[in-house]
C-alpha cells in the first residue's frame, strides 16, 4: 500500500465519530458571517444594516483574483456590520444577521435529486465556483477558481482528490464520502472537466475501509476516476505528501502542484462544487465534526456558516466541566479558540474539546539531539536546527536551511521527547524570513 | 479563572515519548549485558557497576546543587546511563577509587563543564574510560578470567584479552594459525566466555539489547550497522590479502568492544550526527579507524578512540552533510 516515503508520525487516531451519521444543526437565532473566510483579500460587503437577505444571497463580493464571494447562510435582517473574533484570535469584519425563517434564493435547487449530467462548460464551471464562493474545504480555504484556472503554458494531467483526512479526531470528509459519495464523484468529474483532464485519483487512508469500499464501488460508474487506499501516516493529507504518495512526484520547493502537472482538491470541495454547479447552491454550509474524549454526544453536523461554535457544542451535549481547550480543526494543525463565540466558517472541519489535562504542554527540557524531529519531518528539514537558528535570530542561515518550506504540520513538536516547542520557533523564523524577503523586494 | 481556555499554537497533541522514557529504554537494553557480566565476573561486576552509577549520579547532583544552582535533573536517567556504560567499559577488577575518578571525569569534565545534558561534544563514558586507560594503564589492562562468583574482585586471576593476545603474538612473529589455538572459539566469544571489559564480552546479550533498541525505536540501524559493516569489509580485505598476519572478520567483530561501542556508545544521541546520511559516514569512519588502530596502532583495541575521534567531527558533519530535502529546487525549471 502506498504512502509518502520520508518522515511522518502516527498520532493516536481518536476517530470517535466515524459511525455518527451527519445530522443537520438547527439554524441559530443569529449568525455572524466573517468577510474573510478564505486566503486572499477579504470580500467587499454589499449589504447594509436593516437589509433583508435570503439564504444563499451574496452579501459580500470577491475583491481581486485571489478572493471569494460570501453568501448569507440564513434568511433575515442585517442587524449590524461589526467585528467578530475569528478562529485566528484576531478581530475581523462580519455581517451580523438576525434569523427570520429560512427562505432560500429561488434559483437554488433544493430537491434531493442527484443531477449527473454536467451541462456547464469548463469556463462556466470556473465562473460558477467563483460566484458560489467555493474555497478549499480541507482547512486551507484557498479559493477554488484560482486552482482551476490553469495558466498558459501549464498543463494538468491528473486531478487528485484528497480523502485522506489524516488529522486525528476529524471525520467530516469520511462521513461525506460514505453518505454523499455519488455527489463527491460527480463533483470530481466537474473538476476534471474544468481542468480538462481525463484522470482523477482519490486517495483515502486505510483507517476508513468502509469509505474506500464504498467509493471504489461507486467510482466504477465514473470514467477516469480511481480510488487508492493509502497507508495511515500523518501528514499524508498535506498536498505535497499526497502527490508524492499517489504519483511519486515532488513539488519543487516554493512551487505549486501545477508545476508538476497536477492539482489537488479535497473531497469536501468536490462536494461543494457539485452543489454549486449542479444545484446552483453557493457555499454557506459545511460538515463539521464536533468531538472530544469528554464530549457526551460527539457527532457530525451540517452547519450554516456564521453559526457560533457554542451552538455546535450545545448539540453535542454541552461543554464538559473540565474543558481546557477548544480547537478548531485537527489537533495537529488546528487553532485553539479564545472563546466558544467564534463563528463556524467555510474552513471549519471540526471542533475538538480537550479536557484540561490534555490542554497543557509539558515542560520544555534540553535537546538531547536524538534526531527524532529530523526523521519525523516529511520535508526532510532539520527542525532542531531551524528552531535554534530562529531562537538565536540567525534568520539568513535559517533561510538557507529552507525554513520557508516548512508547512507547519507539527510532527517535530509532536515527536520531541524533550517537549521542545520546535514549531513555535520555526513559525517565528519562517514569518521573519518571509517578511525580510518582502522588504528586500520593496527596496529594489 | 478556571473557565479560561488554553490558547496555545498547534500541535495540540504530543507523542508519548519523553527523555526519561528513552533513557529507561537504554537501561533496559543494557540489562542482558549486565546479567551476562554478573554471570562471568561475579562480585567484581557488581562492585564496579554500583560504584560507577552511584558516583556518576552523585557528581551530577553535587555540581547541579552547589555550582550551577539550577534544578536537579539526575532523575532524567542520563547520568545513570553514563554510569552503566562507564562500568561496562572497564575490567571487573578495577579498584573502587579508579572507578570514582573515571566517573568524575565523565560527569564533571566531559558532561557538566559543557553545560550538561545535550551539550557535551564527546561521549562522557568514553572520555572517562580513556582518561583511566591513560592514567592507570596497568589496572585498566589486567583482565579477570571469567569464572562467575569465584572470580573474586581485585584478587581475580587475570589474563589477556583475545585482541591483546593476537597483537602480542603477531609482534613476536607468530602466525594466525598458531594464535587461533590460544584464543577462544567464535562460539565462546559469542557467548562472552573471554577476558575483557565487564559489559563488552557477551555478544549475544548486546545483540538482544540492540534488537530491543530498534524495536522500541530508540535508535536507528544506521550507526551500528555501518560500523560493523565497514569493519567486516575492511578486515575481510586484509584477511584475504594475508591470512597469516591478519585475523578474520568474525574475530574482529566478536572480540573487544566493537558491539558495545557500535550499539551503545557510538549511538549516544548527543555526540552522534543528526541525519541518516551523516550517521552512515560517521559509522563507517568509526569502523575503519577501529581497524586501523587495532592493526597498525599501539593499542590492541581502538573502538573508544575511534568513537571519540569521530565525535570531534560530528559538528562539522551536521553542518555540511545535509539530508536530501523534499522537492529539491530544479535548476532552470
Amino acid at each position: 500500500m502506498k504512502t509518502f516515503p520520508t518522515g511522518g508520525v502516527h498520532p493516536p487516531e481518536n476517530k470517535l465519530t466515524s459511525n455518527c451519521p451527519i445530522q443537520v444543526l438547527p439554524i441559530p437565532q443569529s449568525v455572524a458571517i466573517p468577510v474573510s473566510q478564505h486566503i486572499g483579500s477579504p470580500a467587499n460587503i454589499i449589504v447594509n444594516k436593516g437589509d433583508s437577505v435570503k439564504t444563499g444571497q451574496v452579501i459580500a463580493e470577491s475583491k481581486g483574483f485571489v478572493s471569494a464571494c460570501i453568501h448569507s447562510s440564513v434568511s433575515g435582517k442585517v442587524n449590524k456590520i461589526d467585528t467578530v473574533i475569528d478562529s485566528t484570535g484576531y478581530r475581523q469584519t462580519a455581517v451580523f444577521i438576525d434569523v427570520e425563517g429560512d427562505e432560500w434564493v429561488d434559483t437554488i435547487d433544493r430537491t434531493d435529486e442527484i443531477v449527473t449530467e454536467i451541462k456547464l462548460s469548463s469556463e462556466e464551471i470556473i465562473k460558477r465556483c467563483l460566484q458560489s464562493g467555493i474555497v478549499g474545504m480541507g482547512g486551507a480555504t484557498f479559493p477554488s477558481h484560482v486552482k482551476l484556472t490553469v495558466p498558459a503554458g501549464k498543463k494538468c494531467e491528473v486531478l487528485i482528490i484528497n480523502g485522506v483526512e489524516c488529522e486525528p479526531y476529524l471525520t467530516s470528509d469520511h462521513r461525506l464520502m460514505l453518505e454523499r459519495g455519488e455527489e463527491v464523484l460527480i463533483g470530481a468529474s466537474i473538476l476534471m472537466k474544468a481542468l480538462n483532464v481525463n484522470k482523477a485519483m482519490i486517495g483515502i487512508e486505510n483507517n476508513k475501509r468502509d469509505a474506500i469500499g464504498h467509493m471504489t464501488k461507486l467510482a466504477t460508474a465514473f470514467k477516469g476516476i480511481t480510488v487508492h487506499p493509502l497507508k495511515v501516516k500523518y501528514p499524508q493529507g498535506a498536498e505535497k505528501q499526497l502527490i508524492k504518495a499517489l504519483i511519486n512526484r515532488e513539488v519543487p520547493s516554493g512551487r505549486l502542484p501545477l508545476d508538476i502537472n497536477t492539482v489537488v482538491h479535497n473531497v469536501g470541495t468536490a462536494f461543494a462544487v457539485y452543489e454549486a454547479v449542479q444545484k446552483n447552491k453557493p457555499l454557506f454550509e459545511r460538515v463539521v465534526t464536533i468531538t472530544g474524549k469528554t464530549v457526551s454526544k460527539p457527532g457530525n453536523y451540517f452547519v450554516r456558516t456564521g453559526t457560533p461554535v457554542s451552538k455546535l457544542i450545545e448539540a453535542a451535549g454541552g461543554m464538559p466541566e473540565d474543558t481546557g481547550k477548544i480547537v478548531s480543526g485537527g489537533p495537529m494543525m488546528g487553532k485553539a479558540l479564545s472563546s466558544a463565540d467564534v463563528p463556524v466558517v467555510k474552513g471549519t472541519s471540526g471542533i475538538i474539546l480537550f479536557p484540561r489535562s490534555e490542554s497543557e504542554r509539558t515542560e520544555s527540557k534540553p535537546c538531547i539531539r536524538c534526531a527524532k524531529c529530523v526523521s519525523a519531518c516529511a520535508l526532510n528539514l532539520e527542525p532542531y536546527l531551524l528552531m535554534t537558528l530562529s531562537e538565536k535570530g540567525l534568520f539568513e542561515r535559517a533561510e538557507k536551511e529552507r525554513i520557508t518550506d516548512c508547512m507547519e504540520c507539527g510532527s517535530c513538536s509532536f515527536t520531541c521527547p524533550a517537549g521542545r516547542p520546535l514549531l513555535d520557533y520555526i513559525r517565528l523564523g519562517k514569518s521573519t524570513v518571509i517578511r525580510m524577503a518582502r522588504e528586500k523586494v520593496v527596496k529594489k | 479563572m478556571s473557565n479560561l481556555l488554553n490558547v496555545s499554537p498547534s500541535p495540540h497533541a504530543h507523542g508519548k515519548e519523553t527523555t526519561r522514557k528513552l533513557m529507561t529504554g537504554v537501561i533496559i537494553a543494557l540489562v542482558p549485558a549486565l546479567l551476562a557480566s554478573l554471570f562471568y565476573f561475579g562480585y567484581g561486576a557488581i562492585i564496579v557497576t554500583v560504584t560507577s552509577v552511584a558516583s556518576c549520579l552523585l557528581f551530577e547532583y553535587l555540581i547541579q546543587r552547589f555550582i550551577i544552582k539550577k534544578p536537579i535533573t539526575i532523575t532524567d536517567g542520563s547520568a545513570l546511563v553514563t554510569g552503566l556504560l562507564l562500568a561496562f567499559n572497564v575490567p571487573s577488577n578495577l579498584p573502587v577509587f579508579i572507578v570514582v575518578i573515571g566517573a568524575f571525569v565523565s560527569i564533571a569534565v566531559a558532561k557538566m563543564t559543557f553545560g550538561g545534558l545535550g551539550n557535551n561534544p564527546f561521549n562522557p563514558a568514553l572520555v572517562g574510560r580513556v582518561f583511566m586507560l591513560i592514567s592507570f594503564p596497568v589496572q585498566m589492562t589486567s583482565w579477570p578470567v571469567p569464572g562467575g562468583f569465584s572470580t573474586g574482585y581485585t584478587d581475580a586471576v587475570t589474563g589477556a584479552t583475545p585482541l591483546a593476545l593476537v597483537k602480542e603474538g603477531l609482534k613476536n612473529g607468530e602466525t594466525m594459525q598458531q594464535l587461533m589455538a590460544q584464543i577462544p572459539t567464535p562460539s565462546q566469544m559469542f557467548l562472552g566466555n573471554m577476558g575483557g571489559s565487564l559489559g563488552e564480552v557477551a555478544a549475544v546479550a548486546l545483540l538482544i539489547g540492540f534488537v530491543y533498541l530498534l524495536v522500541r525505536k530508540i535508535i536507528t540501524w544506521h550507526i551500528p550497522v555501518s560500523i560493523i559493516g565497514s569493519m567486516v569489509v575492511f578486515t575481510a580485505i586484509l584477511w584475504l590479502i594475508n591470512p597469516e598476519k591478519n585475523a578474520d572478520p568474525m574475530f574482529h567483530v566478536l572480540a573487544g568492544g566493537v558491539l558495545l561501542g557500535a550499539i551503545f556508545m557510538a549511538t549516544d544521541y548527543v555526540t552522534s550526527p543528526m541525519n541518516p546520511k551523516a550517521m552512515i559516514i560517521y559509522g563507517c569512519s568509526i569502523g575503519i579507524l577501529t581497524v586501523v588502530i587495532r592493526v597498525w596502532g599501539a593499542y590492541p583495541e581502538g573502538v573508544s578512540f575511534a568513537i571519540l575521534i569521530m565525535n570531534a567531527f560530528v559538528p562539522l558533519m551536521n553542518a555540511y552533510i545535509k539530508p536530501k530535502r523534499f522537492g529539491e529546487v530544479i535548476k532552470n525549471g
